[in-house]
């Protein structure tokens, strides 16, 4: 018989893992929290840096992983995972109990909630949106200030809820400056006559194309980009929004009135992987992501044997790194069940 | 008036819904490579005149697309047309016609008396 490897989350890292897996030859079971899976790709639009269509990805990592007849488990949660001696116990909301040969956990990333920085007036101010509600106006193809009249004038926060002492996190969450880059040409696009401002600590480009995207979002799409971290924003009698900033490289403070401001927000360990920290005994780290036994060389071991991290819940990473850490939980998977 | 020492600051804030970004503008316009900057200063540390007077070419870029042109004008008569910093800027930006062009925009600019 074959073995039985259960992944828990159906984002990007899971339907990989999964998928592949299944390929292996082994007994395959995706646990996903959501009615659909495909986690945060089923929120974004297009992708950095090539603008390509999220549904792509997507539809890759869903074919694979019907085609290779991984089971899926939709609108689940996991309410027990013991270790018995060789293998483990999972037990679902729904009242099932799985028993797995190994585990692979995929649980993914949250959004920062960018309420908590009230200092940007979120669920406040009329104009003030996340990275993630504009890419729900890219989807409709409508992009508006509340009163549904056209911002001419948007700014950009970088950093909101990362490298920040204040949110609890200290790390970056590396995508968010090439997300605003690729949202502000985005936005260039549709309204031609609109101006665009990014407002950052460091431009972090860190990814094959990303800082080529800078380039363009400057020379061709003439976004603006302002060094300095935006203290507040507040709310004028005609639901304006105005920023205040120092600019640092004129060594000045500036403030500036803006139709919709876009705050960047970033990643954060997921309620779901908190949650399966405390069931399973799985160690986190100071950034509450899961903690892999090392840094370089074992990045998808737990501190439970036979138990495998895939993807964000370890860190923040883009597409291409989830898809190879998924790639890379599945090798320790097959290494693992072959000498068990 | 009698002076007796006291006076009101002018704020230091730059209000960018006010300032007048025309000369930045003019410059865009005729050297788009002027918005490729990203303000590292590569420019400013091989600026001989940089290094003997209070002079920086960086800040002279940002006070232009900020409309605080009051400082710059006085600022642009200090460059030597030198061309140095062309040869040291990583993003290509042709920086010594910045200085060309914006000597030019305040002069055609009747706001800005030379
Ligand atoms: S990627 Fe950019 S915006 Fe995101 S946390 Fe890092 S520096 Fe800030
Ligand atoms: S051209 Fe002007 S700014 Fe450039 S190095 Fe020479 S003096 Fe300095
Ligand atoms: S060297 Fe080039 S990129 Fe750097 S500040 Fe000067 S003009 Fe800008």
């Amino acid at each position: 018989m074959s073995k039985h490897v259960v992944v828990i989350g159906g984002g990007v890292a899971g339907l990989e893992a999964a998928g592949r897996l299944s390929r292996e030859g082994l007994d395959v079971s995706l646990l996903e929290k959501d009615s659909i899976t495909g986690g945060h790709l089923n929120r974004w639009f297009k992708l950095f840096p090539d603008r390509r269509d999220s549904s792509e990805v997507k539809d890759y990592l869903e074919g694979l992983t019907h085609a290779n007849n991984v089971k899926l488990f939709t609108n689940v949660t996991i309410e027990k995972l013991n270790r018995d001696k060789d293998h483990f116990s999972v037990l679902t909301n729904d009242g099932k109990e799985l028993i797995a040969d190994a585990v692979v956990v995929a649980t993914g990333f949250d959004l920062f909630k960018s309420s908590r920085k009230e200092e940007y007036g979120y669920g406040i101010y009329d104009n003030v949106i996340t990275s993630a509600d504009l890419e729900d106006m890219f989807r409709k193809g409508e992009i508006t200030a509340a009163d549904g009249t056209v911002p001419k004038k948007i700014g950009i926060v970088h950093c909101v809820g990362s490298r920040d002492e204040k949110a609890g996190n200290l790390y970056c969450s590396k995508l968010c400056c090439v997300t605003a880059v690729k949202q502000a040409i985005e936005i260039r696009e549709h309204y031609p006559e609109s101006t665009l401002f990014c407002f950052y600590m460091d431009m972090r480009m860190g990814g094959a194309y990303y800082e080529e995207m800078y380039r363009e979002a400057q020379e061709v799409w003439s976004v603006n980009f302002i060094r300095g971290k935006v203290s507040e924003a507040s709310e004028t009698i005609d639901k304006k929004v105005v920023i205040k900033v120092e600019d640092t490289l004129a060594g000045r403070p500036l403030k500036m009135t803006l139709d919709l401001l876009i705050l960047m927000a970033g990643m954060e360990m997921s309620e779901g992987g908190i949650k399966l920290a405390g069931l399973a005994g799985l160690k986190t780290g100071d950034n509450r992501f899961f903690e892999a036994t090392d840094h370089h060389f074992g990045s998808n071991k737990s501190n439970v044997e036979g138990l495998f991290y895939a993807g964000t819940c370890t860190s923040p990473m883009n597409i291409t790194e989830t898809i190879s850490h998924a790639r890379a939980a599945v090798s320790e998977v097959v290494d693992y069940l072959k000498n068990s | 008036m009698e002076k007796f020492g006291f006076f009101i600051s002018k704020g230091r804030q730059i209000n960018y819904d006010s300032n007048d970004r025309s000369i930045a503008e003019y410059i865009y316009e005729r050297e788009p490579s002027f918005r490729r900057c990203i303000e590292c200063g590569g420019c400013s540390a091989t600026c001989t005149t940089g290094s003997m007077t209070k002079f920086s070419l960086r800040e002279l870029h940002i006070l232009i697309k900020r409309g605080e042109n009051d400082k710059v004008m006085e600022s642009l008569k200090k460059c030597m047309l030198c061309g140095k910093c062309i040869l040291v800027c990583p993003r290509g930006v042709n920086t010594r016609n910045i200085v060309v062009l914006a000597k030019q925009a305040f002069q055609k600019s009747a706001a800005y008396a030379i």
